[in-house]
């Protein structure tokens, strides 16, 4: 039995090691989606392009404009003279947003109660809205970016000290407190990369043998179903370690991702994630006839494990279906499990939930996989 | 105990609505080098599949090496070899780790395995290629290390599948000569073919037509019993007078070999040659013995060739 299981493990090394292709895809991976998603995604938006109305031409105006662009968050690029090339504007996709501001700005600047602080503000009876901010509100990122300005401060327009404003709540930011989108991705990341190359290599590497005749030679063999498919995924294991190193290790040196859980915890959830996947993909194998058939399964699975496993919105978010098939994937599990480990230092014990359902989640896809792989063609 | 390798009764397979492999009867002794001829399609195949496990026969019984197939596929594969029609090796690994894998595969460890590759590769010329990745290989090279890994554990029971379909006669000679040395130790041998000189070199032989078996003997047998009279024809405009020939009933069939036209005629002719002569008085008429290509057509119908 051992010796079987070995000279397969041995075998699929040797031709993962010839197969340069591959190889690479397993280094390239990690590492190109590691620095694209660590660079690129940011839920907090910067320099939005916007365009202004500007009816009013006072000072006040031209201080209420550098004040917000002294934000960052805003960057007027354009000026329109009237609030229908505006509108236009946002329709071409010029700018996402526009300010428009009255005529009358002044008037309403020195009505308002953000203009003024403590108890006068509280005196004053008429107040209008001193502007208006049109949005392109498919992309609620932008929306949100700008609702956070509804309720600016307005004193330092009039060149009046800014009285700090008493918050209802104080909020402390646990575990990141510099709010980096980069530290709640890096591990994420780690699911997601798994994910897609762990049940995509396994498959792969079954369907190909059927795809390429290799089968039919090998089910005329002793060898039984089991030794097969042990000695197929061991590799994958080794791999998938590998492309946790990689991605934490550049989190850790490049984007500073803190790594606080103990390596043991560490260790044992990916082993129970990568086992979780990698039955996966042997179910799949058991399933596809081509490796096209294997790819587009995996993508089935790939992208609900993207999009609800909380990697890209909070899992607590979703409506209740979407959590309900989101439980199903071993992605959302281990997402919650990294997470925790990484940035909230908890222990595998803490997580025995999600544990435990990767570990039936296995055992369910070996025995799935077993019965359906028979030494049988056609 | 049983003295045939293979034994089967009532054997069929469907694919869906097609009939792949229909009512196939065999009973092939042990130590014989047995042929299956017939054309592309046939479900020479598919026959051997069955026979191997590898496919699960829609009806009928099989016993192989005495034992019934169904229930005893694993412990049966031991004492089976097979040697794909398409070759199943590893393209990406060298021809001695091939031989290591499937060595390992038959748990050959050690020493044990390390002498019986080396004896393989001896046997079947490949010591030179031995570090060449078998994907870089020629057609004869590939098929001699597909026969060597087929034979690794010395089976009892052999199957090939079109094994020299992309070999060269020099070596298709050469690769006869190990199946010979194979049944002389011993060893019983199924080979599927759809040449006739290969044909001819079986012990026996069943020619598959549409999944049917249409013939089934010694190829001696097969050719003195051939129910037809085999004449060589010779002369001038033998394209026209094969036209002519073929229109006719009791003419089988009629194929021009060279300057030849080499006419098959029914049994139900008495005499053939006056036959023949009274339609084409103008030709050089000669009665010759029958080959295995006759034995063919006149067993497919005379259908293939024409
Ligand atoms: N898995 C399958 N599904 C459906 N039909 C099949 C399958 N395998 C074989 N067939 C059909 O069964 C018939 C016999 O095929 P088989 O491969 O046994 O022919 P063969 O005699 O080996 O031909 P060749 O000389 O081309 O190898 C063919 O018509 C083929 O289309
Ligand atoms: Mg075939």
């Amino acid at each position: 039995m051992w010796v079987r299981i070995y000279a397969v493990l041995r075998k699929e090394l040797k031709q993962l090691s010839r197969d340069k292709m591959t190889f690479g895809m397993v280094i390239m991976i990690p590492l190109v989606q590691l620095l694209l998603f660590g660079y690129a995604i940011n839920t907090d938006a910067r320099h939005i392009p916007t365009g202004l109305v500007n009816l009013s031409h006072s000072s006040e105006s031209r201080a209420l404009i550098s004040d917000l662009e002294a934000s960052q968050s805003i960057d007027f690029q354009q000026q329109y003279s009237d609030i229908h090339s505006a509108q236009q504007a946002i329709v071409k996709g010029e700018v996402r947003a526009v300010l428009y501001l009255p005529r009358d700005f002044g008037s309403r600047l020195v009505q308002h109660p953000n203009y003024y602080s403590g108890q006068k503000a509280a005196t004053q009876a008429f107040t209008r809205p001193v502007g208006q901010w049109l949005v392109d509100g498919s992309d609620t990122v932008i929306t949100s970016t700008i609702k956070a300005l509804q309720n600016m401060p307005l004193q330092s327009v009039g060149n009046r000290k800014v009285e700090q404003a008493v918050t209802s709540f104080a909020v402390v930011p646990f575990f990141n407190p510099e709010q980096r989108t980069v530290v709640n991705i890096v591990p994420g990341l780690v699911a997601v990369i798994l994910t897609m190359t762990m049940i995509l290599f396994t498959s792969a590497a079954i369907v190909r043998e059927r795809e390429q005749g290799n089968m039919e030679f090998l089910i005329n063999t002793p060898i039984r179903s089991i030794e097969l498919m042990v000695g197929k995924i061991i590799p994958y294991v080794l791999v998938g370690l590998l492309q946790v190193g990689i991605i934490l290790g550049i989190g850790h040196w490049v984007f500073s991702v803190p790594l606080r859980g103990g390596l043991s915890s560490l260790l044992l959830a990916a082993l129970l994630f990568i086992f979780a996947s990698l039955t996966l993909g042997l179910v799949i194998s058991t399933l596809a006839k081509t490796q096209l058939q294997a790819m587009q399964m995996t993508i089935f699975i790939l992208l609900p494990s993207i999009l609800l496993s909380g990697f890209m919105f909070p899992y607590e978010a979703m409506p209740s279906l979407a959590q309900w098939i989101a439980e199903c994937l071993p992605a959302t599990h281990f997402m919650r499990m990294i997470r925790a480990i990484v940035l909230r230092d908890a222990m595998l014990a803490e997580l025995l939930k999600d544990s435990i359902w990767l570990i039936a989640f296995t055992l369910c896809g070996l025995f799935i996989a077993s019965r359906r792989f028979r030494k049988k063609l056609g | 105990m049983s003295q045939l390798a293979i034994e089967a009764k009532g054997l069929s397979k469907q694919f869906g609505q097609q009939i792949a492999v229909n009512q196939l009867d065999l009973s092939i002794p042990k130590g014989c080098i047995y042929g299956f001829l017939g054309p592309n399609g046939c479900g020479k195949s598919t026959s051997i599949r069955l026979l191997t496990g590898l496919l699960e026969a829609t009806s009928g019984e099989v016993r192989i090496l005495g034992e019934p197939l169904k229930g005893n596929e694993e412990s049966l594969k031991r004492r089976l070899g097979y040697m794909t029609q398409k070759f199943s090796l590893y393209d990406t690994l060298s021809v001695k780790e091939n031989l290591q894998f499937v060595a390992s595969i038959y748990g050959f460890t050690g020493q044990r395995a390390r002498q019986r590759i080396d004896e393989l590769l001896s046997l079947y010329d490949l010591t030179a290629q031995s570090k060449q990745y078998a994907g870089s290989m020629s057609g004869g090279q590939k098929q001699r290390l597909a026969l060597a890994c087929a034979t690794l554990h010395s089976p009892e029971l052999l199957f090939l599948d079109e094994p020299t379909s992309a070999v060269d006669p020099e070596n298709r000679r050469e690769f006869w000569e190990r199946l010979f040395d194979l049944s002389a130790a011993g060893t019983s041998i199924l080979v599927s073919t759809h040449y006739m000189d290969e044909a001819e070199r079986c012990h026996a032989l069943a020619i598959l037509e549409k999944g049917h078996k249409r013939a089934d003997g010694s190829p001696q047998d097969l050719m003195a019993q051939l129910p037809a009279s085999v004449i060589e024809l010779s002369g001038n405009a033998l394209r026209e007078v094969k036209q002519r020939l073929i229109q006719h009933s009791s003419v089988l069939s009629a194929a021009q070999v060279g300057a030849y036209l080499r006419v098959l005629v029914k049994d139900n002719q008495p005499a053939p040659i006056d036959f023949i002569q009274r339609l084409c008085p103008d030709h050089q008429v000669a009665l010759t013995r029958p080959n295995l290509e006759d034995v063919f057509v006149v067993s497919t119908g005379g259908r293939h060739v024409g």
